[in-house]
């Protein structure tokens, strides 16, 4: 291409720190973005054994917790406040940090722009931006844990004024990972967890929200002015898509949370009434009565829900449709067929995203919205089952009469499919205000959401790790370790999740630290221990998935051709690992859809995209220029 | 009984073939636009109206709270306007009518025009900065504070909210002003510099519509 020569904007720099630190290059920022969510993981992985912990053996000792939290964790022993700030924290950097990172800005980053053959992303200083913000946010969140809960570097941080004074110095954060107003907008004044450390929680949300914006605004850009030559939108892999319309979503989603968020701030430091109502009696004190509670009237609590919700219900299709543009990808590379119905693919991702703009009243039946409010967000919430099961059939149709290889990346995009119907089902209950009412206190709603975006999500991600990792490294990951970990994982989370759900329908409320007080939750007992047990063994099998990466990086199987998976998109048409401008100089050009499997008359059975020999019969798959 | 032939469709569809792709994936309303050296321009314009998008969502988010608030509320009191708000008014008009001006010049390649009309534009940006700091010190001289009353605690919120978005867009003004005294006479440079021209000024003239809607919004909706 002869107008590309010299026009690539950054030359492949030498320095490490170039290199591999604040790097230009967006295959280096997909990697740092994985890491980031790896980190991360540990972290709230490592939270969720405590809580699972203190709900099978309330009263234990643990004597680090003590170490880090001297008061939250007097003698070891976990508070019931304690309890709920690692709820809290827990969900907000699952959510956050890992199901928002790794998909997008890990993957999506590394190979957009690689399959639609650009040599890098549109404004790779924007790119480079977007993760350093992003990581800030992640330091931002780990010291609003300590700045609550631990005296000392509370104390430190009450030299920024006094509302970001040490807070009770009992506990993280508390507030969910939905942080409601009004105790969130209150203060220390609102109890324990609601100091300094909650100044610095909303300091991170906001500052996450600029980082994923600056990377939404460079897919969108990147995608929709950098395809190459031939690489039409429908001849787009079914993951370029997903990531457009996540970039989409976050576009519009994060600023409203970011609105929302510099109100919470201004009634937390500034003293404002945008959240906070009239009236308040809050830890025995009225509003206006005391110098730490000063007078507030007017605000409205739901309104905060209202903004949250309205960032929130995309946030979860933001985590979980790159996911699922990783299945289709998958599921169709190692069935040997064209994914079933690529233009139905398309306008279902699409129908997904824009239904999720309209639905987040469903996260709200129990804020005494009005009941025709009500009805008219069940009804649209429901409607996302058509968009959402056309995926899944075609997921099923693309696997009909395949000749399956059954991978390990097969096997999770497989698990993916599976845990999608299964947490999702779920969601035709809790979508009717009717049921929800009952329901929505309960594990039943922990279960729904941890199987559909928690889980399935992750799947996507390992799927997507252990498919793209032979172009990543250049090496294998180890499949028998891989098979260990995909059957140990499936087995777990199911076993985790499906008795949450049992539980939720007896009425067992979430959120609680211990239910030793409850003589009607007696025979959960079993199961509650079960779940522990099943979470125990299912975080040891991610330490075995840990190894694996690590192992595979420097001792893997070498990949022996630049197309192991006999794949048929453009990243596997380049080196391996890919250089420093993804072709070497030399753009390709397009001439076929994506997922030409089984093509009649072809040589082989895939064509790859790149193929100007073979002809596709237009019937064959979803070329979609000839309908 | 025997079939009877209802369909001539062949069951195998005729062939396209390769086929000779085109530019930007046959995607582009522009087709011969792909690659040529003004793509880094088209990126600079498409990325900018991406970022309004959100900026838009996030003066959305806002502007819902300030509805749903006075609304609902039982304490509100209505602001003043102070009267400076008029001259920050004319003076962001202005602004976008030089800027114009300059973006124009620069199609027509007057490079001294376009850095003359960029430096009024800077200066009647900076114009309505110092008017609004003006505005924010005469209410405080009232004594009404961001934690006032709710319409005075959007009325700082939100005028504050878009002088930062001003002032970015301020500083933008001034790194064009200081590239354009450099040559850009290769054509890539040159669109380039034209892409970064427009995107500038799309982002001015939406920040000008936006203060319009505030004004309206914090002293004409309630």
């Amino acid at each position: 291409m002869e107008s590309h020569e010299g026009v690539h904007r950054h030359p492949a720099p030498t320095g490490f720190i170039r290199k591999y630190i604040f790097s230009l290059d967006h295959k280096v920022i997909g990697i740092q973005y994985i890491i980031l969510a790896l980190v991360a993981v540990l972290v709230g992985m490592a939270m969720s054994l405590l809580m699972r912990m203190n709900l099978s053996w309330p009263g234990t000792s643990w004597p680090i917790l003590e170490t880090f939290f001297p008061t939250g964790a007097p003698g070891g022993q976990m508070t019931p406040e304690f309890y709920l700030s690692l709820v809290t924290m827990h969900g907000t950097i699952m959510v956050f940090f890992v199901l928002t990172t790794a998909p997008q800005g890990g993957f999506g980053n590394y190979f957009l722009p690689i399959q639609i053959g650009a040599e890098d992303m549109a404004f790779p200083v924007l790119n480079m931006m977007s993760f350093w913000v992003t990581l800030l946010g992640f330091i931002v969140i780990l010291l609003a844990i300590f700045v609550e809960g631990n005296q000392g570097i509370g104390e430190w941080f009450a030299g920024l004024g006094p509302s970001f004074a040490g807070g009770s110095g009992t506990v993280g954060p508390i507030g969910g990972w939905t942080g409601y107003a009004p105790l969130s907008a209150l203060g220390k004044i609102a109890g324990p967890g609601q100091g300094g450390g909650m100044n610095l929680w909303v300091i991170s949300i906001a500052i996450f929200c600029v980082g994923s914006l600056l990377g939404a605004l460079n897919f969108i850009t990147t995608l929709l002015n950098m395809r190459t030559k031939g690489m039409s939108l429908m001849r787009m892999p079914l993951t370029c898509w997903a990531w457009f319309t996540t970039a989409v979503l976050a576009l519009l989603s994060f600023p409203v949370l970011l609105g929302g968020g510099v109100l919470l701030l201004l009634d937390r430091i500034a003293n404002t009434s945008f959240f906070i109502p009239g009236g308040l009696y809050v830890s025995g004190l009225l509003s206006g009565t005391n110098p730490n509670f000063p007078l507030h009237t007017g605000g409205s609590p739901i309104l905060w829900q209202h903004l949250f919700w309205f960032f929130g219900h995309p946030e979860v299709y933001i985590a979980i449709l790159p996911g699922m543009g990783a299945t289709s990808h998958i599921l169709a590379t190692f069935a040997r067929k064209p994914v079933f119905g690529y233009r139905a693919m398309v306008f279902a991702i699409f129908a997904i995203g824009l239904l999720g703009f309209f639905v987040w009243g469903h996260h709200m039946f129990m804020s005494g919205m009005s009941p025709y409010s009500a009805i008219a967000f069940s009804v649209l919430t429901l409607s996302i089952g058509v968009p959402s099961a056309v995926k899944t059939f075609n997921w099923l149709g693309t696997l009909w009469g395949g000749r399956i290889r059954f991978t390990v990346a097969m096997l999770f995009a497989l698990g993916f499919v599976s845990l999608f119907v299964a947490g999702g089902i779920t969601g035709l209950i809790l979508g009717q205000s009717s049921l929800d009412l009952p329901m929505h206190d309960t594990y039943l709603v922990t279960a729904h959401f941890h199987l559909v975006m928690g889980v399935a999500s992750i799947f996507g991600m390992f799927a997507a790790l252990y498919f793209w990792f032979p172009k990543m490294f250049g090496r294998f990951m180890s499949e028998s370790l891989g098979r260990i970990h995909f059957w140990i994982t499936f087995i777990g989370v199911y076993a985790i999740f499906v008795p949450m759900h049992i539980m939720g329908i007896v009425g067992m409320p979430r959120r609680f630290s211990s239910f030793t007080e409850y003589e009607y939750l007696r025979t959960l007992d079993p199961l509650v221990m079960l779940v522990t047990v099943a979470a125990i063994l299912t975080i040891g099998a991610q330490l075995l998935f840990y190894f694996n990466v690590i192992w595979s990086i420097f001792k893997g199987k070498k990949v022996e051709s630049d197309n192991p998976w006999e794949a048929t998109t453009l990243e596997w048409t380049t080196a391996t690992p890919p250089p420093h401008d993804n072709f070497a100089g030399v753009l390709p050009t397009v001439y076929h859809g994506p997922y030409e499997f089984a093509v009649p008359g072809a040589p082989r059975d895939y064509v790859m995209q790149t193929d100007m020999e073979t002809e596709v019969p237009s019937g064959n798959g979803h070329d979609g220029h000839k309908h | 009984m025997a079939t009877m032939v209802t369909s001539t469709r062949p069951t195998t569809k005729q062939g396209t073939g390769p086929g000779t792709p085109q530019p930007n994936g046959n995607g582009s309303k522009r087709r011969d636009a792909f690659r040529e050296p003004d793509s880094a321009g088209n990126r600079y314009r498409i990325g900018m109206w991406v970022a309004l998008a959100s900026i838009a969502m996030m003066f959305t988010s806002l502007s819902s709270a300030y509805i749903v608030r006075s609304g609902t509320a039982n304490d509100w009191i209505p602001l003043a306007m102070p009267r400076i708000l008029l001259a920050s008014t004319a003076l962001i008009l202005l602004s976008s009518v030089t800027l114009e001006f300059a973006r124009r010049s620069l199609r027509r390649s007057l490079q001294s025009e376009y850095a003359k009309y960029l430096l009024r534009t800077a200066v009647l940006g900076a114009g309505f900065l110092v008017s609004q700091v003006i505005a924010w010190r005469q209410l405080a001289a009232q004594g009404i504070y961001v934690s006032s009353h709710p319409h005075s605690s959007f009325f700082y919120l939100l005028t504050g909210a878009h002088a930062v978005h001003l002032l970015g867009g301020l500083l933008a003004l001034t790194f064009l002003w200081f590239r354009s005294r450099r040559k850009a006479s290769e054509p890539v440079a040159a669109a380039r510099r034209q892409g970064a021209a427009d995107a500038v000024t799309i982002y001015w003239h939406f920040m000008d519509g936006l203060w319009i809607y505030l004004f309206l919004l914090l002293f004409l909706w309630r």
